[in-house]
């Protein structure tokens, strides 16, 4: 005879052999190499694609003038791409003066996106354009600069501050933004999982056996609990050796990094929580809706309206960053599932320490709650353990 | 009486449980009473109710109506370390293999795991599949999964065993080695229930059974009761094929071939054979004999449901 569990002892039994069913199969391993894939493929598009948009993309304009004129605008436009924040202005090609516009508008390989005639009767910009479109600027901003001759771009004094509160606010959106686009990716990418991970047991009958055992509200707290702790594992193992990577190769990338308002070790700290937070809430609903499905088909229909909810939350917890005390900015922080999205940014933005504690505590109710309500549904609907047809006030009359 | 002899309250005890899906009701108002240290059988034909009603007893779903306890607990997973379950659509993953299957299985009812891997080695060892302990179970045979399967239910020595169909799928040998076990776990003091539809399983196996049909128990009570609802039979083949010895029998005679057969007559077999002796019928061969359960069924339960039991059962 052995001794009765409890039900997180009863969890504790389930999540241990989910999780080690899951880590120590070979195809964990593929899950964690899984990060690698798109990081090839990115160095490998990137660089071929980068090098196209630098032949290709930058906008140019053909200048139809003598060549005097064409020396004294390309060097006013050379000075000008010379000043910090000028990188986009369209590069400068000559032709003749007896240039047809049209031919070179028309042109199929080295085209040009708009023609300028100068000097006749005034210069003209010809091609697709409306006056308010930045080419119609640039390019007046080059002949304005011709127009000076060999005038110098005169300097200015520069007095260096160390901080400025919209500096400090500008930089701390952008850790707002890097960490929530983290976190939602993090969760999206992993929390998916977990809408099949009762399909096995279903399958096999394993689940008769389960439940028949133990609660079967055990049965799902052990299973996302099992499911998070191989989540944590990869994201350990990715975090460990992108970090050794970045140390190696990019040392000076951390230090730029803009800090947090709760500063770094705190952020890091909520960061583990929320993300432990956000994929247990979501966890919680996935494991829920996918209790329900019989076979992996069913599963897949499901994660199309699923993924799309997902970022639905990412749009609301946006909101948390741009009006963080707006009404949109307060719902994002309060509704449960986009509450953890909306409560990291506001740890990038905002010193206070309290509201964390009371949206962990807010979060880990909802979390018992979804999964009080995703075994109750299991137990009725799969499990076919709800009473007979009928409102519910009825059959309480009728017992009663 | 058992009860009575081992001392506890019973092991089951079920009052009114009713249990409706959809429109159908599959269970209705059943009252069972297991006594502690028997071996109980629930027969019935398939759909009669069988698998519902254990299903409640364990707490895998909750009755409609109706009051049930385990082991004396009325929340029968609080009763869930002392209890043994064999579903009837057996369950186990795939890519465990068997020695951590069967600890996992203990591990569900309060067994460390370390305790159950080693009387996992011990069980299998003992049943010849040492070799297969470490082994997936995806590549055992069905009757080495369901022995798997089985020694799991076990593995953490309850005091209450609930198996579902258990003979479903085993050979004739591997039927009497569970048998076997059957009979030495309830020698060493647990309660054992099952659930069949072949009667000859729980006329070798039971003290006590109830009989189920249509989601109502027809029966319940000892094997012997049961039988002892029909009359004996007495089988008669005569000597002389007509005489007055004939007026002897009783009204309800028949005659197959050259055996007369009807049920013994209240007064026992004095009379009839001094009649039949005195009016010349020269006695050939007499048996008396006691109804099987069999018999026992298709008068409590209906003669459909009987044929119904025999379509599952084994040649």
């Amino acid at each position: 005879m052995t001794g009765r569990l409890n039900k997180l002892q009863a969890a504790f039994v389930i999540a241990r052999r989910d999780y080690t069913a899951t880590v120590l199969s070979r195809s964990f391993l593929f899950f964690l190499l899984g990060p690698l894939f798109p990081i090839l493929l990115g160095v490998l598009f990137g660089g071929i694609g980068a090098k196209v948009a630098s032949d290709s993309e930058r906008v140019r304009v053909a200048v139809i003038s003598s060549p005097a004129d064409f020396t004294r605008l390309d060097r006013a436009r050379d000075e000008l791409a010379a000043l910090p924040g000028t990188g986009q202005l369209p590069f400068l090609t000559s032709a003749p003066l007896e240039t047809n516009n049209k031919s070179l508008l028309n042109a199929g390989e080295r085209s040009v996106t708009a023609v300028l005639e100068y000097p006749f009767d005034g210069p003209t910009l010809i091609g697709k354009l409306r006056p308010e479109d930045p080419l119609v600027g640039q390019v007046r901003l080059i002949l304005d600069r011709a127009s000076k001759g060999t005038a110098k771009v005169p300097e200015i004094g520069l007095v260096t501050l160390r901080q400025t509160a919209g500096a400090t606010r500008n930089a701390r959106e952008i850790t707002a933004r890097g960490g929530q686009t983290l976190l939602f990716l993090l969760t999206l990418l992993l929390s998916g999982m977990l809408l099949s991970q009762l399909i096995e047991e279903k399958s096999n009958k394993v689940i008769e056996v389960l439940a028949a055992a133990v609660p079967v509200e055990s049965i799902f707290i052990g299973k996302l609990f099992a499911m998070l702790a191989m989540s944590l594992t990869g994201i350990v193992v990715w975090m460990s050796v992108a970090v050794g990577f970045l140390a190696l190769f990019a040392p000076g990338l951390f230090a730029m990094l803009p800090e947090p308002a709760v500063g770094w070790p705190l952020f890091l700290a909520l960061g583990a929580l929320y993300y432990a937070m956000s994929y247990l809430l979501i966890g919680a609903a996935f494991l829920g809706i996918g209790a329900q499905a019989s076979t992996a088909r069913e599963v897949q229909i499901l994660s199309m309206p699923i993924t799309m909810g997902q970022v639905g939350l990412l749009f609301l917890a946006n909101f948390a960053i741009s009006a963080p005390y707006d009404s949109l900015g307060i719902l994002a922080a309060a509704f449960p599932l986009s509450s953890p999205f909306a409560l990291i940014s506001r740890a990038a933005l905002d010193e206070a320490v309290l509201p964390h504690l009371a949206a962990l505590a807010w979060q880990g109710l909802w979390v018992a709650l979804i999964l009080k309500l995703a075994a109750a549904w299991f137990r009725r609907s799969v499990l076919n353990s709800g009473g007979p047809k009928g409102r519910w006030w009825k059959r309480k009359a009728a017992t009663a | 009486m058992l009860q009575e002899k081992i001392g506890g309250e019973a092991a089951v005890d079920a009052r009114a449980l009713v249990k409706t899906f959809g429109d159908k009701r599959a269970v209705d108002g059943v009252n069972l009473t297991v006594p502690t240290g028997s071996i109980f059988g629930l027969l019935g034909p398939n759909g009669a109710g069988k698998t519902t009603t254990l299903r409640m007893l364990l707490g895998i779903i909750d009755p409609d109506s109706g009051t049930r306890s385990l082991l004396g607990h009325a929340q029968p997973l609080d009763a869930s370390s002392e209890v043994g379950y064999l579903p009837e659509e057996r369950g186990l993953y795939p890519a465990m293999n068997p020695r951590e299957a069967i600890a996992f299985m203990g591990a569900l009812r309060g067994l460390p795991l370390a305790e159950g891997r080693r009387r996992a080695s011990l069980l299998l060892a003992d049943r010849g599949l040492s070799d297969w302990e470490k082994k997936p179970i995806r590549s055992l045979s069905k009757g080495m999964a369901q022995t798997v399967q089985l020694l799991g239910t076990l593995v953490h020595k309850p005091r209450l065993i609930v198996l579902d169909e258990p003979f479903s799928g085993l050979d004739a040998i591997n039927q009497e080695k569970l048998e076997a076990l059957i009979r030495a776990e309830a020698a060493d003091g647990a309660t054992v229930i099952f659930s069949t539809h072949v009667i000859a399983h729980a006329e070798r196996l039971c003290e006590r059974i109830a009989i189920i049909a249509g989601g109502k128990v027809a029966f319940a009570g000892a094997v012997d009761d049961a039988r002892d609802r029909l009359r004996p039979v007495v089988r008669l083949q005569t000597r002389a094929e007509d005489g007055a010895w004939r007026a002897a029998l009783p009204p309800g005679a028949r005659q197959v071939g050259r055996e007369w057969r009807f049920e013994l007559p209240d007064g026992g077999p004095e009379p009839l054979l001094r009649a039949l002796i005195d009016g010349g019928a020269g006695i050939e061969t007499l048996s008396i004999e006691r109804p099987g359960l069999h018999d026992a069924f298709v008068a409590i339960a209906g003669a459909s449901a009987a044929a119904e039991m025999g379509k599952g059962a084994p040649a």
